[in-house]
C-alpha cells in the first residue's frame, strides 16, 4: 500500500493507456493520449493545457464511474482497475474503474430490488441500499389507476427502475416501462430469500457472457431476480435448495472457473 | 443513516428455515461461527473475530487513587463503543438503548464476578492503585455483540501486562518494561457470555445468532460462565417467557461452548507467546501481507541500457539459430494448452475476465485479512499447483458442512482449530509469498 502511494506522489501523472488494467487509487490523476503526446508524460501538473488550444485536436471522451473530469484533467475518485472501451465511431472511448464496493449509487435506468418502508399519500417510500430512500407513485404500476391501487404492503420487495437518479436530490423509481408494461417488474412474491452480494459480483452475474446463470439454472428449476444495488431474490422449490442456491452465488464471488465447475458437477451428482 | 428495513419475505423465510432447523450460513442449531483471536504488537490488544463480527479490545491502566469506601482494591473501567464503521445504523456519539444494555451487561459479567483480583492492584493503600480500563471497539457487525464483546474484554485482559512497581518504605518506584518485565494481571476465572435466541415463543432456540436471526428473534438468553461451569451472570430479555428446564438446558449447552472457548483462548494465548519469545513476527499488524495490493503489477526496474547495444550484439554473435518448433503441447494452465511456439493462444483469452476477477480477489483478501488467506497465497503461487486444489477444496468442505445438515459439529470445531494453531506461527506460507513478490 505504502509503495502505491509512494508511486502515485512519484509520477505526478500517468498516462491512461500505460495503466489499463492496473489499480489506480482516489486523488490520481491520468492523461489522455493526445495530453500525452503534446505534453509528455508528468507535465500537465504544471502547466494549464488550455493554454495552447488550437494545436489540439479535441477528441471527445467519456468518464465512467470512478473518474472525475477536473477542468482539463482527468482525476480518479475510486481505488480499483482502469479500464477503457474503444469508441465504435470516432473519438476517445470510455475510461472508468472498475472497483469493488457494496454502497450502491442509484444511476438513471438501473433495475434494483427496493424494499417498501413507507406508505405515504400517494408514494411509497423504497428502501434501495442507497444515501436516501427512492419514491414510487403507486400510479406507476401496470394498470394502476386512481381507482385500482396495487396492493403493496409495507416490508414487501419491489423490483423496479430508476427515472430520476441525480445528485443530492431524491431518486425515484418505477414499476412500468416507456410503453406501460411491467416488463418483469412490480411487487416480488411473498416467499423466496433476499440476501446482499457486493456490486462487482451482480455486474459480473449479469455480463452477457456470463455461464454462471445457466449452471445455476441446471442445478434446479428456480425464480432469480438481481438488482443492480447488489440484492438477489432467490426462489427454488425447498428451503434447502433455496438455501444452496444462495450459498453458492455468493461463494462465486471468490472462486475460478475450474472451482466452480467443479462445485457445480458435484452439486448435480448428489 | 437508516438501518436497512427487513422484508416480509427475509423474515418469513428465515422462520420457516429455522422451523426446518436450518439456518442461513449452514451451521446447526447450537453451532458457534468461527472465532478467530489475533493479537496486537503491544500488550494488552485483540482482535476477536466471531464469523464477521469483529470486536477490537485494548486495555491500558493508569495509577490513580482509589474510591474512599474501598480504599484497597483497583478499579476496574469497561467501555464498549458501537462505532458507524461497524453497521450505518450506530449513530456516533450516542448512548443507544443497545449500548447501555451491551455495556451493562459486559460490567456486571467481568467486574461484578470477580474475576479480576483488584486487591492485587492496590499499590499504597488509600492513596495509589492501579486503575485497568478495557476499551472494546465494534468493527463490524453481524449479530451477537455480547458474546465477541466478553471474549475480546476476557482475552485482552490475560494479555495485558501492566509496568511492574516496588513499594520500599514510603518511596513507590514504577519500571519501565526495559528495567523490569511488567507483570500480568491477576485473573481467577474467565467469564465468557453464551447467547440463546428463541423464536416462536420460545419453541425453538439457537446458539449465536447473527444479525439476520437477531432482528427476527423474540427473545435473547445471554448466559455468561467460566470453564468451572459457574454462572457469572444470566440475563433475558425480549419479554418472552422461558420454561425452567429450557433455562438448565441452555445453561448445559453454555457450558459446553465455554469450555470449548476458554480452550481456544488459551491456545493462542500461549501460541502467541511462544512466538514473542521466540522474537518471531507476532501482532496482527505482521499477519496483514505486505503490498499484496500492488502485487499484481509488475514494477519497473531501472536498468543500465549505456552498454545495452554490444551486449546484445555480443549476444546474438553467439545465440544459436532458433531451434525447430516444438510440436508438443504445452499446458498453461488446465484446460489451456498451446502447441508450438510463440504463437498467440486464442485459448487463455475465454478465461482472462476470470482471471482477472481471480486476480481481484487476492488483493481484495490481503485487506480484509480473511481466513481463506493462506488458500489463496498457495493458488497463486503457480497455476495448476496440485496443493492448491487440495486446499481449496479443503476449504470447499466447510462451505459443505453449510450446506449438509448431517456432519456433526464437533467437526467443525476441531477444524478450526486446527486451521488457528496453523495460522498463528505463520511463517512458513508467508516467506512462500514474500519470494514470489520478489520474482
Amino acid at each position: 500500500m505504502a509503495e502505491a502511494a509512494e508511486s502515485v506522489v512519484g509520477s505526478k501523472a500517468r498516462a491512461a493507456r500505460t495503466v489499463l488494467g492496473q489499480l489506480v487509487l482516489p486523488g490520481e490523476e491520468l492523461l489522455l493520449p493526445e495530453q500525452e503526446d503534446a505534453e509528455g508524460p508528468g507535465g500537465a501538473g504544471e502547466r494549464p493545457l488550455l493554454l495552447n488550444p488550437g494545436t489540439r485536436s479535441r477528441v471527445r471522451v467519456v468518464c465512467g464511474p470512478g473518474l472525475r473530469r477536473c477542468g482539463d484533467r482527468m482525476l480518479v475518485t475510486k481505488c480499483g482497475r482502469l479500464r477503457h472501451k474503444e469508441p465504435s465511431g470516432g473519438g476517445g472511448g470510455v475510461y472508468w474503474v472498475d472497483s469493488q464496493q457494496k454502497r450502491y449509487v442509484p444511476v438513471k435506468g438501473d433495475h434494483v430490488i427496493g424494499i417498501v418502508t413507507a406508505k405515504s399519500g400517494d408514494i411509497f417510500k423504497v428502501d434501495v441500499g442507497g444515501s436516501e430512500p427512492a419514491s414510487l407513485s403507486y400510479l406507476a404500476f401496470e394498470g394502476a389507476t386512481k381507482r385500482n391501487r396495487p396492493n403493496v404492503q409495507v416490508g414487501d420487495l419491489i423490483y423496479g427502475q430508476f427515472v430520476v437518479a441525480n445528485k443530492d436530490m431524491e431518486p425515484e423509481m418505477v414499476c412500468i416501462d416507456s410503453c406501460g408494461r411491467a416488463n418483469g417488474m412490480g411487487v416480488i412474491g411473498q416467499d423466496g430469500l433476499l440476501f446482499k452480494v457486493t456490486l462487482g459480483l451482480i455486474r459480473k452475474l449479469l455480463a452477457p457472457d456470463c455461464e454462471i446463470i445457466q449452471e445455476v439454472g441446471k442445478l434446479y428449476p428456480l425464480e432469480i431476480v438481481f438488482g443492480m444495488n447488489g440484492r438477489i431474490w432467490v426462489k427454488a422449490k425447498t428451503i434447502q435448495q433455496t438455501l444452496i442456491l444462495a450459498n453458492i452465488l455468493e461463494a462465486c464471488e471468490h472462486m475460478t472457473t475450474d472451482q466452480r465447475k467443479q462445485i457445480f458437477s458435484r452439486l448435480a451428482e448428489s | 443513516m437508516k438501518e436497512t428495513p427487513l422484508s416480509n419475505c427475509e423474515r418469513r423465510f428465515l422462520l420457516r428455515a429455522i422451523e426446518e432447523k436450518k439456518r442461513l450460513d449452514g451451521r446447526q442449531t447450537y453451532d458457534y461461527r468461527n472465532i478467530k483471536i489475533s493479537f496486537g504488537t503491544d500488550y494488552g490488544c485483540c482482535i476477536v473475530e466471531l464469523g464477521k463480527t469483529r470486536v477490537l479490545g485494548q486495555v491500558s491502566c493508569e495509577l490513580v487513587s482509589p474510591k474512599p469506601n474501598r480504599a484497597t482494591e483497583g478499579i476496574l473501567f469497561f467501555n464498549l463503543e458501537l462505532s458507524q464503521m461497524a453497521a450505518p445504523a450506530f449513530e456516533p456519539g450516542r448512548q443507544s438503548d443497545l449500548l447501555v444494555k451491551l455495556n451493562r451487561l459486559l460490567e456486571r459479567c467481568l467486574r461484578n464476578s470477580k474475576c479480576i483480583d483488584t486487591e492485587s492492584l492496590c499499590v499504597v493503600a488509600g492513596e495509589k492503585v492501579w486503575q485497568i480500563r478495557v476499551d472494546l471497539h465494534l468493527l463490524n457487525h453481524d449479530g451477537n455483540i455480547i458474546d465477541a464483546a466478553s471474549i475480546a474484554a476476557i482475552v485482552a485482559l490475560c494479555h495485558f501486562r501492566r509496568p511492574d512497581v516496588s513499594v520500599q518504605g514510603d518511596e513507590v518506584t514504577l519500571y519501565t518494561p526495559e528495567e523490569r518485565d511488567p507483570v500480568p494481571l491477576s485473573i481467577h476465572h474467565m467469564p465468557i457470555c453464551v447467547s440463546f435466541a428463541f423464536f416462536q415463543q420460545g419453541t425453538y432456540l439457537l446458539v449465536d445468532p447473527n444479525e439476520r436471526e437477531e432482528r427476527v428473534m423474540d427473545g435473547l438468553l445471554v448466559i455468561a460462565m467460566n470453564k468451572h461451569r459457574e454462572i457469572c451472570t444470566i440475563q433475558s430479555s425480549g419479554g418472552i417467557m422461558l420454561l425452567k428446564d429450557q433455562v438448565l438446558r441452555c445453561s448445559k449447552i453454555a457450558g459446553v461452548k465455554v469450555a470449548e472457548i476458554t480452550e481456544l483462548i488459551q491456545k493462542a494465548l500461549e501460541n502467541d507467546q511462544k512466538v514473542r519469545k521466540e522474537g518471531g513476527k507476532f501482532g496482527f499488524a505482521e499477519s496483514i501481507a505486505h503490498q499484496r495490493i500492488t502485487a499484481f503489477k509488475m514494477e519497473k526496474a531501472l536498468i543500465d541500457t549505456s552498454d545495452a547495444g554490444e551486449k546484445a550484439g555480443e549476444i546474438i554473435a553467439e545465440a544459436e539459430p532458433p531451434s525447430e518448433v516444438v510440436c508438443n503441447p504445452v499446458l498453461w494452465t488446465p484446460g489451456t494448452a498451446q502447441v508450438g511456439e510463440g504463437t498467440e493462444n486464442a485459448w487463455g483469452d475465454l478465461e482472462d475476465s476470470e482471471k482477472e476477477d481471480e486476480d481481484q480477489d487476492g488483493s481484495d483478501e490481503a485487506i480484509i485479512l480473511d481466513n481463506m488467506k493462506m488458500d489463496t497465497g498457495v493458488e497463486l503461487s503457480d497455476t495448476g499447483n496440485q496443493d492448491a486444489t487440495i486446499v481449496l477444496s479443503d476449504s470447499e468442505e466447510e462451505e459443505m458442512i453449510i450446506l449438509e445438515p448431517d456432519k456433526s459439529p464437533k467437526k467443525i470445531r476441531t477444524q478450526t482449530i486446527s486451521a488457528k494453531q496453523e495460522k498463528v506461527p505463520s511463517k512458513k506460507p508467508m516467506k512462500k509469498r514474500k519470494k514470489r513478490a520478489v520474482n
